[in-house]
């Protein structure tokens, strides 16, 4: 009996994971975007830019997720007297507050490139932009990744919290399914876990794929 | 549009609610501690299937999403006759969600204490318990305590996912304001605003304290 | 009185116009004074071996040459043009960037510690500026890599990645990416400072044939005294952030005149053999 029921959860639920996918992908795009935005800002030598990045970075971490996620959807459409669904909403409130996060791995891996090879693409007269893009983060990109890809899994788990401005994500499918029925409650939500489990999981594997790409050359 | 009269009327209700916040990231906050170590120390264990179990069960807690772990305390749990109240099943929720990354922490912590210690102990012949409660965890500690009280302002910040299991705090009184009134603009921001006074000037702290340990 | 600015005879001993002059150059870090009024020329394919104890400024000379510090006061003209100003409508206003990448790309720079870039093999390292600061075809500055990498006895490490390298090796590296862009002037920084007693021997032999090359002034910034002896045009003796002293090589080493040289250079020799002055250098700060 058990397995019958397992069978009939599994469409919706891979249709609610797919909204999952959908949104932690753009969402992470989104993330690495403000990411280096603000990294570079809190790195440039004008002093109201680094405020701006500083600025935004703080509001992003010092606030709750699903705060931002609620105000975006609910509060700034008043504000702005827009119409924001709640995909652009999601991608949004998730991209910034990771992308907050994100900012100081960028900044922190950046400042870690010796100074040294900065002096060396001076001496070879190097401008500032092909320096950067050449030489330092080609070797701050490889110090990044393990720091992203722990956020990348905070991230998906970050998701789950679309389902309260009722997106159709995995969380909502499940408690969807709970209302038809109640008594598969537990085995409901252990496939949730289970799933999530798996995403993270292969999210998780992308990155070492990527760690282990971009380690060429190193000792 | 903004209203600022309207936002200084509902400020007291949303202030009132900040004690159940806070003492939600207390009991949590113990929480985690609380199961937190022993978790650690059963990853340190010499019993190759114990440490693996934690680091299985570690994994799968930090990779899953606390809002589904919480509703599987507040809901799932009652088929099988355990009930929880939305407080003590939050609380749970986040004690046992942030006690996998306190493990860790601790972990690091007890790491770092130079081997000699261990040696210098069973040299002066002190048992199990006496090494851990008057040598080890006295040097563990003070180093770790600015990283735990990073992850004691992270759990503030999720307090308000326990509005999804029906605790009445903070977002949940905002929605409930907000919707009461359909005005949710100064509601939600009052909130926000609540939260980034809070945990702002506790993260500068924080920082400060990574300090003067680093100093030391 | 000239002689004292502009130091010994030029290599072919026709008086040219120095490629490079200081004139009053001062670099304080706060109150702390690292370098004090300098004035120096030097002049095209002159080697000028520049030595002195550390903190005496011989390393910031060099390096407010490549840009890499700026002076607190007084100018510096490379090949006649003003390195850290522009004239702007009659008045000098420091320079900007851009003005100051067409002056640097006369200048090229040897450092203690490599600074080759890891991400890059041997072959990139060295094609990598000629391409994208010269605008050279890719072929066109292979080609060229290839030919400065065999003159440092490399050509069979082009495709290896410096983590792979000695530090011998590492540094010839660093010498063919700096010499290929053709600077006026070439400086070395305490080049072999930083590796084991039986590389330097490699790293020197290439110095010394760039040196026998030709026409592109040196300055190298060494310990090294026999070295320094035999491809210095000019030595210089820097101490307390002023130059001190300045000579040929046999002035400066065999009939030192001011007390702070004879104390700098008894630290690096033996005296005394068998009633007569033998002289031996020790290096005093190998690592």
């Amino acid at each position: 009996m058990l397995q019958t029921s397992i069978w009939e959860f599994t469409p919706l639920l891979l249709r609610g994971a797919l909204i999952t996918i959908e949104v932690t992908l753009a969402a992470t795009v989104a993330a690495v975007l403000c990411a280096f935005l603000s990294g570079f800002l809190r790195l440039s030598k004008s002093r109201i830019l680094r405020l701006i990045g500083t600025v935004y970075v703080e509001v992003f971490r010092g606030t709750s997720l699903l705060v931002q996620l609620f105000w975006l959807y609910f509060a700034l459409p008043i504000l702005l007297d827009i119409h924001i669904s709640a995909m652009s909403a999601a991608i949004a409130a998730i991209g910034l507050n990771y992308g907050a996060y994100g900012s100081e791995v960028v900044r922190s891996s950046i400042v870690s490139v010796p100074k040294g090879q900065y002096e060396a693409a001076t001496a070879l007269n190097m401008s500032s932009w092909l320096r950067i893009r050449r030489v330092v983060l080609p070797q701050a990109l490889p110090l990044m990744l393990p720091s992203f890809g722990n956020l990348q899994i905070e991230l998906l788990k970050g998701t789950s919290l679309v389902y309260l401005i009722t997106l159709t994500d995995l969380t909502y499918q499940g408690m969807i399914l709970r209302s038809y029925d109640s008594s598969k409650t537990p085995e409901i939500f252990a496939m949730l876990l289970f799933l999530y489990f798996i995403l993270a999981y292969s999210f998780t594997w992308v990155i070492r794929f990527l760690e282990r790409r971009t380690a060429k050359g190193r000792a | 549009m903004w209203d600022w009269s309207y936002a200084f009327q509902i400020l007291p209700e949303l202030a009132n609610v900040l004690p159940i916040t806070i003492a939600a990231t207390v009991v949590g906050f113990a929480a985690a501690c609380v199961l937190g170590l022993p978790l650690s120390l059963a990853r340190k264990s010499n019993y190759k299937a114990v440490s693996y179990l934690a680091l299985g069960w570690i994994e799968f807690i930090r990779s899953t999403p606390l809002l589904v772990q919480l509703f599987f305390l507040f809901y799932a749990l009652p088929l099988y006759g355990i009930s929880f109240s939305p407080f003590a099943a939050g609380v749970l929720g986040l004690g046992l969600h942030y006690s996998t990354y306190m493990s860790e922490v601790f972990r690091s912590g007890i790491d770092a204490v130079p081997a000699g210690q261990w040696e210098a102990a069973k040299a002066l012949n002190f048992g199990k318990r006496r090494t851990w409660t008057n040598i080890i965890l006295p040097q563990a500690v003070p180093p770790i305590i600015p990283v735990m009280g990073n992850y004691f302002i992270t759990m503030f910040k999720e307090t308000p996912l326990l509005s999804a299991i029906t605790l009445v705090e903070l977002l949940q009184t905002a929605k409930a304001i907000g919707s009461g009134s359909f005005r949710y603009l100064e509601a939600f921001t009052l909130v926000g605003l609540l939260f980034f006074l809070l945990s702002y000037p506790s993260s500068l702290l924080v920082g400060r304290l990574e300090k003067r340990f680093q100093r030391k | 009185m000239d002689d004292e600015v502009h130091g010994g005879r030029t290599p072919d001993g026709v008086h040219q116009e120095p490629v490079v002059k200081y004139r009053k150059v001062s670099k304080s870090y706060g109150s702390t004074v690292v370098l004090n009024e300098i004035d120096l020329d030097i002049y095209p394919g002159e080697k000028v071996a520049v030595i002195g104890p550390s903190g005496s400024g011989k390393t910031t000379l060099a390096r407010m040459l490549m840009t890499l510090e700026e002076p607190t006061a007084g100018t510096i003209e490379v090949d006649g043009e003003l390195l850290w100003h522009q004239e702007v409508k009659g008045k000098l206003v420091p320079a900007n960037e851009k003005h100051l990448h067409n002056v640097r790309s006369k200048i090229g720079m040897v450092f203690q510690h490599f600074h080759l870039f890891p991400h890059m093999t041997i072959l990139r390292n060295v094609t990598e500026a000629p391409i994208h600061v010269q605008g050279m075809s890719r072929a066109e500055a292979t080609e060229r890599a290839l030919e400065m990498l065999e003159k440092v006895g490399l050509s069979d490490k082009v495709d290896e990645y410096p983590s792979r390298l000695s530090g011998g090796q590492k540094q010839r590296v660093a010498i063919a990416r700096a010499v290929v862009m053709r600077p006026r002037v070439m400086l070395f920084d305490e080049a072999t400072s930083a590796l084991d007693p039986e590389l330097v021997g490699e790293v020197l032999s290439v110095i010394k044939d760039l040196a026998a090359a030709g026409d592109m002034a040196m300055m190298l910034i060494t310990h090294e005294m026999d070295f320094a002896g035999e491809i210095a045009d000019r030595v210089i003796f820097t101490d307390a952030g002023s130059i001190v002293e300045q000579g040929t090589p046999e002035q400066i080493f065999e009939r030192p005149q001011s007390p702070r040289l004879q104390a700098f250079l008894s630290r690096f020799r033996q005296t005394w053999f068998m009633g007569g002055v033998q002289e031996a250098s020790i290096s005093a700060e190998k690592r």
